[in-house]
């Protein structure tokens, strides 16, 4: 595995003394964890609602049939892929390029 | 629905997955051989039978059986990862839940989806920077390689060989019901296919094999919805109101007043029997959203791709095309309610239907398009269970070439042939295990195995990988023995769960009284391998530490990742 191969200790050893790379990678940690606690929460909630208040999703809303229920858990499906979307997207185009940038001035 | 069987019944009230469960068990009766249904399918196996040929002449070294070359785009592994996750179970286990009780088989969709952003958010760079064929290569980064390994090994078998038999047992209920063949033909059919495509096609074969089983469940699934949605005039408030009216009727004509017969029918609009007590359905829900995050096969399909780039990208589009599957099968099981709960053709004198309470989906796909889109479905619901069934094997056969003969037996002096010859011979002894595993099982009741297998990677395979990737404390005892107490306290307490020491091994009272371990046995994986890891003083335990640094960085920027293809 990676651990014996030596070749790229001096990359590392620049890249380690870099404040750049602790800032992002502070930064993509953070969005992460933000983003998990979003998903967990959410879910949970959801879980905690069906649990202990039946009754508030299965009231209807609008006046018609469809409840209370349906958008949420639509909703939840409709925030995992977004949320997903938007963890990407910042990771792919930002973190990715500077992260490339960091590597591209030390060498690599 | 409700007549399905008493027994089942009972346990769709207490076991952890019943929506599963009703596709995996219930005693299917065998079909008239449906001649459509066999010639499609007969395409589908042509086709695959191709690639696997195509494929076997690219499969020369380890890494080609691994990871397919490492080639494959974030868009086909998206798809491959969404066909590795939409199960025939899911499909028709689901849009069952859906016909029969309405709302709560939404609560299922939404667990099984929630897993896919946490594994992005936590894992996914850095999965793909530090591994190489399988997700013990990421847990063991830093660490004494045998026993680390020998736990992931073991993990991978323990959750593989349970969400094998209940695929296999689901495969041959399924096929007895949609195609009329006997339950043992069905089986062996599953595992020689299975067998063929991950012996001779690898990781690429496989790839592919799910890649166009997805494409073909999507564009059914999507085709059922939309004549669902036309004949509903695409509003889905007239759907819903048309369900109500069909339950309240129904319960009307089965002699309920017309107060209860309303009630019944607004009924299918909220949760109902779903979840009995708040415990089951945290524990419940933390086993589906955590376990995803720390299923082998899944884990495995990271690999496939050249960078965490493409790691990422496949992740977003294998939740998109979750979530939207789960979306179609949402309304199609309201579609079965009114297309298929009102006709007398697909119900025998009891008001049940035909062929069992799985079969709303096939009922309705007859209801839309004939015999001919009724023989498509079926052969899509077959390949979906080939598809899964060969994905859990490769998994499996990694486990054991990768993890345990060339690491721990060999210490890494297994040349890359010798690697592919013991993933081969595993293959076949897999196979074997799994058609003979799906007799053993043929009449029990599985239904609990697929929450088990959640509940194992959850407990154990979760734990192990977030704490070796994100804390610098943990050592190769930590890991190692705390892994191995997450997944054995989450064993345990199903064993002692209503549904294997009641319902399955007939011992009374449950001494343990919720339906998933989760809540309890995921704390014990993280607390076990902190608390291990903590007191751990030995000399390898400071070389642990030490490599956190460097582990960590490599994680990050993806210095030193395996490359596409190292051939």
């Amino acid at each position: 595995m990676g651990m014996a191969s030596g070749q790229d200790a001096a990359l590392l050893d620049a890249v380690a003394a870099d404040p750049r790379y602790h800032a992002l990678v502070a930064a993509r940690a953070r969005l992460g964890w933000w983003l998990s606690a979003v998903v967990f929460f959410c879910f949970v909630g959801y879980l905690l609602l069906i649990a202990f208040d039946k009754a508030l999703l299965a009231m209807p809303i609008g006046g018609g049939i469809t409840s209370l229920g349906i958008p949420v858990g639509l909703g939840l499906i409709v925030l995992a892929i977004a949320l997903t979307g938007v963890y990407v997207a910042v990771a792919n185009r930002r973190f990715d390029s500077q992260m490339a940038e960091i590597l591209r001035s030390h060498g690599a | 629905m409700r007549a399905l069987s008493g027994a089942i019944a009972v346990t769709l009230l207490v076991a952890a997955v019943p929506a599963l469960g009703a596709a995996l068990e219930g005693e299917a009766q065998q079909q008239a051989t449906n001649w459509v249904a066999i010639a499609m399918f007969l395409a589908f196996v042509g086709l695959t039978l191709w690639i696997t040929k195509v494929a076997a002449a690219r499969t020369r070294t380890a890494s080609d059986f691994y990871t397919g070359g490492g080639g494959i785009t974030g868009f086909q592994n998206g798809l491959a990862m969404a066909g590795d996750y939409m199960s025939a179970a899911s499909f028709l286990g689901i849009s069952a839940q859906i016909f029969a009780d309405g709302y709560d088989g939404l609560i299922y969709s939404t667990g099984f989806l929630v897993g896919w952003p946490i594994m992005l958010f936590l894992m996914a760079e850095r999965l793909r920077n530090l591994g190489r064929y399988t997700f013990a290569d990421v847990v063991s980064y830093r660490f004494a390689q045998p026993p680390v390994r020998s736990f992931a090994a073991l993990s991978t078998l323990l959750v593989v060989t349970f969400y094998l038999i209940a695929q296999m047992v689901g495969a041959g209920q399924l096929i007895k019901l949609l195609f009329g063949l006997p339950y043992a033909v069905a089986v062996l059919i599953v595992g020689v296919l299975m067998m063929l495509y991950v012996l001779f096609g690898g990781m690429r074969a496989t790839t592919w094999v799910q890649i166009v089983k997805a494409v073909m469940l999507l564009c059914g699934a999507s085709f059922m919805a939309l004549m669902v949605m036309a004949q509903a005039g695409f509003s889905l408030e007239t759907l819903f109101a048309r369900a109500v009216e069909v339950k309240t009727q129904g319960a009307l004509a089965a002699g309920a007043t017309a107060g209860e017969a309303a009630e019944r029918g607004g009924s299918i609009m909220g949760p109902g029997n779903f979840i009995k007590d708040p415990v089951s359905a945290i524990s419940f829900g933390l086993a589906l959203m955590l376990g995803t995050a720390g299923l082998p096969h899944i884990l495995m399909r990271f690999f496939t791709v050249p960078d965490a780039r493409e790691a990422r990208k496949s992740v977003l589009w294998a939740t998109g095309w979750i979530g939207y599957f789960y979306v179609l099968t949402f309304i199609i099981g309201f579609g079965a309610i009114v297309l298929v709960g009102t006709s007398d053709f697909y119900q025998d004198g009891t008001g049940a239907l035909r062929g069992g309470g799985n079969m709303a989906a096939v009922h309705l796909a007859h209801a839309i398009g004939g015999d001919v889109f009724l023989g498509f479905i079926s052969a899509v619901a077959f390949a979906t269970i080939l598809a899964v069934v060969a994905g859990l094997t490769l998994s499996a056969a990694s486990a054991v070439s990768h993890d345990l003969y060339a690491t721990v037996f060999r210490h890494g002096t297994a040349t890359s042939q010798d690697e592919l010859r013991m993933s081969r011979l595993t293959t076949l002894g897999m196979g074997a295990l799994a058609v003979l595993l799906g007799l053993v099982f043929e009449h029990q009741n599985v239904a609990f195995m697929v929450s088990l297998a959640f509940a194992l990677a959850a407990s154990g395979n979760f734990p192990a990988l977030i704490l070796s990737l994100l804390w610098g404390g943990c050592t190769t005892r930590g890991a190692a023995i705390g892994g191995t107490i997450g997944l054995l306290t989450a064993f345990v307490l199903t064993v002692l769960s209503p549904a294997v020491w009641t319902d399955t091994l007939g011992m009374g009272t449950a001494p343990f009284p919720y339906s998933s371990p989760a809540i309890f046995s995921i704390p014990a994986g993280f607390l076990a391998i902190w608390l291990i890891s903590l007191f751990d003083n030995s000399p390898r335990a400071a070389l642990d530490k030490d490599g956190y640094a460097a582990q960590r960085l490599r994680a990050e920027t993806g210095i030193g990742a395996s490359s596409a293809s190292d051939h």
